[in-house]
């Protein structure tokens, strides 16, 4: 009799989660059913919709504007992840340290998060033109040639990164900050007694143990830049040609441009793929570097 | 035998009917997009609505009075003398206007999913004839306003159709004898000159396209930081550029049986001149120039010609922004091998056809093609109007922002203007895919490997599209 009451309040809670489940459905699961079957479908905004089954993933096979638009995306977000993630953790050592005026500094430095990313976009478009551009104007205060930053196909997808890099730096900052502030300084004394200098410490111990954390960032960062739309099409809406069409901007312009669904439904399952199997790679390298289980 | 609900059961009760509203919301959110995600059938050709008609069938403009309208601009000047005068026309009609002015591209897109959907959130709506009037004429997704024309108790008596210019009425007509829209502005294009700069070299300013490309070599002097010439050079940006200069040899890119000229050795020839003005004559990086860098650098007085639309006179002439103001000459499009055309682009004010207050609708359409609303934009210098009474308007003459030698620009275009976009669907397809191909020369690329390369991506896309 016990028995028996247990299992039908097991039962009833069971309808608590229905709720839940219903929102799921609705805002997770149903748009990505109804994304895939756009994707199986010939669909311009305007014209009849007709069921051509796998023909838009062949297509995107073949098609070479969207095959270059993977490395390219590739490229940008190697750049956008790196160099925020070395000058992230020298920033955090930086500020790891006792100095005056170091909250202060912590929250200027941490500025560029907060700012919108498509002000900074119109800002840095201002900065980068190459006639009147201040940018290059500092280039020639010290002797050095201008550049044509964003309007030149092989310096503008350095010079977008650019922008990330400065955004989002801090950001990696922030997450190594807080796991610095979270080590054991145990193994750094007993590396002090042993005569370890700075760069032995940071290399032998700081590094293994932060990097953990810095898998997370690298994770967050990753997945940022793979998506990153707004300030490519404020700044250089994928050009000059095609030169800085990352996978979004192509989406992007097929969806809302072109008006081309069906087409750009494919491309959103092939990215979303992509992103799936980067985050999966990323998030177990993750689990094999934790200590702190 | 009866049984008492207890809270378990409110609650389970209560949970079932939350969980099947829930549903019921879903599929209902679902089904317009599974079932009908893009209506192709023309909804019911527009009528007249019912309304009640004022003694003596004679026209009031308070014939609406207490109705409110969605307006779907666009953040230009255009749209923002209408905003700023929207005052003006609820007194007039009593009826209260919700306006909204989205930037182009992102209203372009309301306008099409929203369209699609088969139910707008707007009522009337401002949009370009050379990127949209074949999709909407296609679809049949804006009124034909002929009815509406024809009614004197539906169209004020002073509206005067006959003072459209007949480039305004031909963008606003569709193949078949509708009229879709009221047509609001025109555009051309021209050539900026920058005078000090031609004079200071005694170079005359062009009449043909040798002209251009001789005026462009010598006044190019990149040590002195002067530009021979600048253009836009963007993709997409930069078609609209190439299929003007194009109309110098008598042709269209794509013609009215759509045929594709884009490979023709007219085509090649007109992509060479391209290639060599913007290659050898431009700033360094004008393959990421739209208008915006052009202007910048036209206004520094950096640059001695710049082609482009019309409607940048109010910039270049404002001493907040411009070094150059008073020194611009607006020279018409020069001749070219075959002939003299102006590029011509056009805007205009059209009817929702999933819009339920239709009337009031019209009103605000012909109130912002006025001879009054029109005239005052013709006096802040935005573009070309539609109407051909604003050039001899003597309270917009005497306002003028900019001077009359850039209204004798747009009175002397209006004479040779020709539409200079391909009236298709896929017209953003077009302008992309030859504009990467027209990027790809400023570079250094063949022109005649790369149109053939644009055709060849283009053409099962049009074949497509109007199959």
């Amino acid at each position: 009799m016990k028995r028996k009451k247990a299992y039908s309040r097991k039962g009833a809670y069971t309808w608590f989660i229905v709720p839940a489940l219903v929102a799921i459905f609705a805002v997770i699961v149903f748009p990505w059913i109804f994304t895939l079957w756009m994707s199986l479908n010939d669909w311009r905004i305007g014209a009849e919709s007709k069921f051509i089954g796998a023909e838009n993933f062949t297509t995107l096979a073949t098609n070479a504007r969207f095959l270059s638009t993977i490395p390219r995306t590739f490229y940008f977000t190697i750049l956008a992840v790196i160099l925020p993630v070395i000058l992230g953790v020298f920033a955090a050592e930086v500020f790891h340290q006792n100095f005056p005026l170091r909250g202060f500094l912590r929250g200027v430095y941490i500025a560029p998060m907060m700012a919108t990313p498509v002000a900074i976009a119109l800002v840095f478009t201002m900065m980068f033109q190459p006639q009147v551009g201040v940018l290059n104007y500092f280039l020639s205060l010290v002797g050095i040639p201008k550049s044509l930053w964003v309007y030149a196909a092989d310096t503008v997808i350095p010079t977008l990164a650019l922008v990330e890099v400065w955004q989002w730096t801090p950001l990696v900052m922030l997450i190594v900050l807080g796991a610095l502030a979270s080590l054991p300084t145990e193994p750094y004394e007993s590396a002090v007694i042993d005569g370890a200098n700075q760069w032995q410490m940071f290399r032998y111990i700081t590094f293994p143990l932060i990097l953990p954390f810095l898998m997370i960032a690298i994770i967050i960062r990753t997945i940022d830049a793979l998506k990153s739309f707004d300030i490519i099409y404020v700044i250089s809406q994928g050009g000059p040609g095609t030169a800085s069409e990352t996978i979004n901007l192509y989406l992007y312009l097929q969806a809302f441009s072109f008006l081309q669904v069906g087409h750009s439904s494919a491309v959103v399952v092939v990215f979303f793929v992509i992103i799936l199997a980067l985050a999966l790679t990323l998030l177990y390298a993750r689990e094999r570097l934790r200590w702190n289980q | 035998m009866s049984k008492q609900m207890t809270r378990r059961d409110f609650l389970k009760a209560t949970m079932l009917a939350g969980a099947g509203l829930a549903s019921a919301s879903i599929l209902n959110a679902c089904a317009p997009a599974t079932t009908a995600p893009a209506p192709t059938t023309a909804p019911a050709q527009p009528t007249v609505p019912a309304v009640v008609k004022t003694p003596g069938d004679q026209f009031s403009w308070q014939r609406f009075k207490g109705e409110k309208i969605e307006a779907l601009l666009i953040k230009n000047t255009q749209g923002d003398i209408m905003v700023k005068n929207l005052k003006e026309f609820e007194d007039l009609t009593g009826i209260t206007v919700g306006a909204d002015q989205p930037a182009e591209q992102q209203q372009r897109q309301k306008l099409a999913v929203e369209f699609a959907s088969g139910a707008t959130s707007f009522d009337v709506v401002y949009y370009s004839f050379h990127v949209q009037k074949r999709l909407f004429g296609k679809n049949k997704w804006v009124t034909d306003i002929r009815d509406y024309l024809k009614d004197p108790t539906m169209t004020a008596p002073e509206f005067d159709w006959d003072d459209f210019s007949a480039a305004g009425k031909a963008w606003a007509t569709e193949a078949d004898g509708r009229i879709d829209a009221l047509p609001n502005k025109i555009d051309y294009f021209i050539i900026y000159c920058n005078k000090e700069l031609f004079a200071a070299k005694n170079v005359a300013l062009p009449k043909t396209y040798d002209d251009v490309v001789n005026a462009a070599k010598t006044l190019h002097d990149p040590s002195k930081n002067v530009y021979g010439f600048a253009g836009r050079g963007l993709k997409n940006a930069n078609t609209i550029l190439w299929t003007s200069m194009l109309l110098g040899w008598d042709m269209d890119a794509i013609d009215s049986k759509l045929t594709l000229n884009t490979t023709s050795p007219d085509a090649i020839e007109c992509a060479k001149l391209y290639q060599n003005l913007m290659k050898n004559y431009a700033p360094a990086g004008v393959g990421g120039f739209n208008w915006n860098e052009c202007q910048s650098a036209f206004a520094l007085g950096q640059v001695a010609m710049w082609w482009d639309g019309l409607g940048f006179a109010t910039p270049l002439e404002d001493p907040k922004t411009s070094k150059v103001v008073g020194k611009v000459a607006y020279v018409v499009a020069p001749k070219g091998p075959k002939a003299q055309w102006a590029g011509m682009t056009g805007d205009g004010m059209g009817i929702s056809n999933f819009s339920k207050k239709k009337g009031a609708a019209w009103y605000f359409s012909m109130w912002a093609a006025s001879k009054g609303l029109l005239a005052k934009s013709f006096a802040q210098g935005s573009g070309a109007q539609a109407r051909n009474s604003v050039y001899t308007n003597a309270d917009a003459l005497k306002s003028l922002l900019v001077p009359k030698e850039w209204v004798d620009g747009v009175v002397n275009s209006g004479k040779i203007g020709r539409p200079t976009l391909p009236i298709i669907v896929p017209v953003t397809e077009f302008r992309d895919i030859f504009g990467v191909a027209l990027n790809n020369m400023i570079g250094g690329a063949d022109p005649a490997t790369e149109l053939k390369k644009a055709q060849d991506e283009f053409k099962p896309i049009l074949d497509k599209s109007e199959a």
